[in-house]
């Protein structure tokens, strides 16, 4: 059998494949952690358990309104993101003037503060999310086995990064997003309202951070945890990518997935460092990160 | 500042000499019973053991009136994080400031290692009932240490031997990176190889990950006819809901959790968890005593207890009886009670302890129902047979305890 690296092709194409739909994950993250920080300039520590939340929303909205998988993909967002509002309105919108160190203790103690209650009301053996009957099952793929809903999680990211990068790069909205951030007091001369256009992006960004919950409810159980196994990684991600790089942070959040699964098939104890490996390296040699500007 | 120092050493200077006075008189030092539960509070055990081992810790003190001929048992709590390190500092700052007289639980074999040491040198009781490794009734046994609710050894006796025996024979191992994953997979593999069975390889992962799918992949590509889960709480029931999702078992693989919990079953929910085989030291609906206790016990915590709460409670209640008996809470006379009195309570019927502080006490080996024959919640398991302790454990001599041999 032809082998690559020491390892039958099907093993390296099934790593490969896998670290994709990890990748999906990651970008998804970094895509909400990147919007947020490049906008409004906030270290949105919170990011990890508002993801936390958008899988025990979905979850809670199953357990007890009976509300369906595909509802709550559009449902458990929403109100991530309304709580992601209020959060902005009432604390996070008196830190804008001061060092964004403040926003980044701020969101860090929420972050401590929510996922504390949850392991308070919910222990944490975490909750079970079935996969949706449309999603079960899966795909020989000849090298491996796909199950069905993994492929969908990549699909559900690429478009959902592709959308909002298009979105911030592409469209009169994303124009005005990034003027804001440049200049607000000029863009808000010319009667656009900035105050509110920031709370919507702080919002957004949060929905995303739910809807990539709402999207690991099935594959991981619903734990209070979730979040802050991940949201070291996924900040490595985004300080690799570039801090506030829309592409950087999607592109990076693909790459590291794929990196994180090749460790697993060469020296599986190392798979859990591989991307600080990488983090510490590139802001060694490239400090603004892969595709980040030099201020 | 430097007179507070000087003070407060000469106070601690103090009340150690009145510690060991207190001791040579054979009486409960300092005039109260300290129980240390010591355990995973807010991490990946947080369930298994957590705040639930110190309910059952205090309802066995409740059982005596909460005090021993005047002396009240008194219950501290403190959380490890899973780091061996937080809990040598716990367990010395109890033992030398705060006249704790014996350690309860303790799960993460790394930790419970190191708190077997402290616990031996200071001469303090520790009775393990979280921990797995085998190596603290092994090479790293201690005269006070007691082992009690099960260990790596009883686990690979009762899962690896029970699907072997079915002829399932070749394995291949996705196990947790430290000291607990690495002896459960030792464990288990002596007992397949024992048994004429194959393992195939194994693949090892850090603690507290969260996607298997890797591992999960290479261990299919194995071929190998049993997947052996040597790891815990929720690293095993990701792992099993992720074997579901990729069709591993489908696929005709079985998966052997070799250390479940109920906690963990009811994490995962029957679907995803029916006919997995799990070994297990407790379960709280096997007969009427069981029922009794964990329905008290669910009272206070609104959850049955997984065998390392059960396992606290037994052996703390154990504890007790010995200081009762022996009236006086010093280490030595008190564990040579334990030894002494019969092991009977509603956890283990004729329970005894080896010298190499081993409690040997029947296991069960357990079967998970499919949601269909789950008459409601907890309904969990059945109970396919009965593994008798002189099986299921190692004896003395053959643990590899230097104390054990003399």
């Amino acid at each position: 059998m032809m082998e690559l690296l020491g390892i039958p092709p099907q093993v390296l194409f099934g790593q490969l494949l896998l670290g994709l739909i990890n990748g999906s994950f990651y970008a998804l993250l970094s895509l909400g952690l990147a919007v947020i920080f490049g906008m409004l300039n906030v270290i949105n520590f919170a990011h990890g358990a508002q993801y936390m939340l958008g899988a025990f929303a979905a979850w809670m909205l199953l357990k007890f309104a009976g509300i369906n998988y595909w509802v709550a993909l559009v449902l458990a967002p929403v109100l991530v993101g309304l709580i992601g509002v209020v959060l902005e309105k009432l604390m996070l919108s008196r830190l804008y003037k001061l060092d964004h160190l403040y926003g980044l203790l701020l969101t860090f103690g929420l972050a401590l503060i929510i996922e504390g209650m949850f392991r308070h009301w919910y222990g944490v053996s975490g909750q079970p999310y079935p996969i949706p009957q449309a999603l079960a099952g899966g795909h020989n793929l000849g090298f491996m086995f796909l199950p069905t809903y993994r492929g969908w999680v990549v699909a559900v990211s690429l478009v959902v990064c592709f959308g909002t990068w298009f979105m911030i790069e592409r469209t009169r909205l994303g124009a005005y997003l990034r003027a804001a951030t440049e200049n607000p007091v000029l863009v808000q001369a010319f009667g656009i309202n900035v105050p509110v256009m920031i709370t919507a992006t702080y919002g957004f960004g949060v929905a995303l951070a739910g809807l990539a919950g709402v999207l690991a409810a099935p594959i991981y159980q619903v734990n209070p945890l979730m979040g802050s196994h991940l949201i070291i990684v996924v900040f490595a991600v985004v300080v690799i990518g570039g801090m506030g790089s829309i592409l950087g942070a999607v592109l990076t959040g693909f790459m590291l997935g794929i990196l994180e699964g090749f460790t697993k098939v060469f020296y599986p104890e190392a798979s859990n460092i591989v991307i600080f490996v990488v983090m510490a390296v590139v802001l060694l040699i490239k400090p603004a990160g892969l595709f980040g500007r030099e201020k | 500042m430097l007179k507070q120092i000087m003070t407060g050493t000469a106070l601690a200077a103090l009340s150690v000499g009145f510690a060991a006075a207190a001791n040579a008189q054979g009486a409960v030092s300092d005039g109260r019973i300290k129980i240390g539960v010591l355990n995973d509070r807010s991490g990946i055990y947080a369930d298994v053991a957590g705040e639930g081992s110190a309910v059952a810790a205090r309802m066995a003190a409740e059982e005596f009136g909460n005090a021993i001929d005047g002396a009240p048992i008194e219950i501290v709590v403190a959380d490890h994080q899973n780091k061996a390190d937080i809990a040598a500092n716990v367990t010395r700052q109890w033992i030398d400031r705060e006249q704790v007289d014996v350690i309860a639980d303790v799960p993460n074999s790394a930790a419970a290692l190191a708190v077997q040491e402290i616990t031996r040198d200071k001469n303090r009781i520790f009775l393990m009932s979280g921990p797995g490794s085998s190596r603290l009734t092994g090479d790293a046994c201690s005269p006070t240490g007691i082992h009690w609710t099960y260990d790596n050894h009883a686990l690979a006796a009762g899962t690896a031997r029970a699907l072997t025996e079915e002829g399932k024979n070749t394995w291949y191992f996705i196990t947790a990176d430290y000291a607990f994953g690495h002896s459960l997979e030792e464990e288990t593999t002596a007992v397949v190889k024992e048994l004429g069975g194959q393992v195939l390889g194994s693949v090892r992962h850090p603690l507290g990950n969260s996607d298997f799918s890797s591992f999960l992949l290479q261990a299919q590509g194995s071929g190998s006819q049993v997947i052996g889960l040597a790891n815990a709480g929720n690293d095993t029931t990701n792992a099993i809901k992720q074997a579901n999702e990729f069709g591993i078992t489908q696929a005709g693989q079985t998966l052997a959790g070799m250390l479940l919990f109920i906690s963990d079953v009811n994490a995962l929910g029957l679907n995803a968890a029916q006919g997995l085989v799990a070994t297990t030291g407790f379960y709280w609906d096997m007969d009427e005593d069981t029922r009794a206790w964990s329905a008290k016990y669910q009272e206070k915590t609104g959850s049955k207890p997984t065998m390392v709460q059960a396992g606290v409670y037994s052996s703390v209640k154990h504890y007790l009886k010995a200081v009762q008996a022996a009236k006086t809470d010093e280490a030595k006379a008190v564990v040579s009670k334990m030894h002494e009195l019969p092991i009977q309570d509603m956890f283990a019927k004729n329970g005894k302890i080896l010298s190499n502080g081993r409690m040997v006490h029947d296991m069960y080996l357990a079967r998970v129902k499919a949601p269909s024959e789950s008459k409601g919640p907890w309904d969990y398991y059945e109970i396919v047979s009965t593994i008798p302790g002189d099986q299921a454990y190692l004896d003395a001599a053959a643990s590899g305890c230097k104390i054990a041999q003399k």
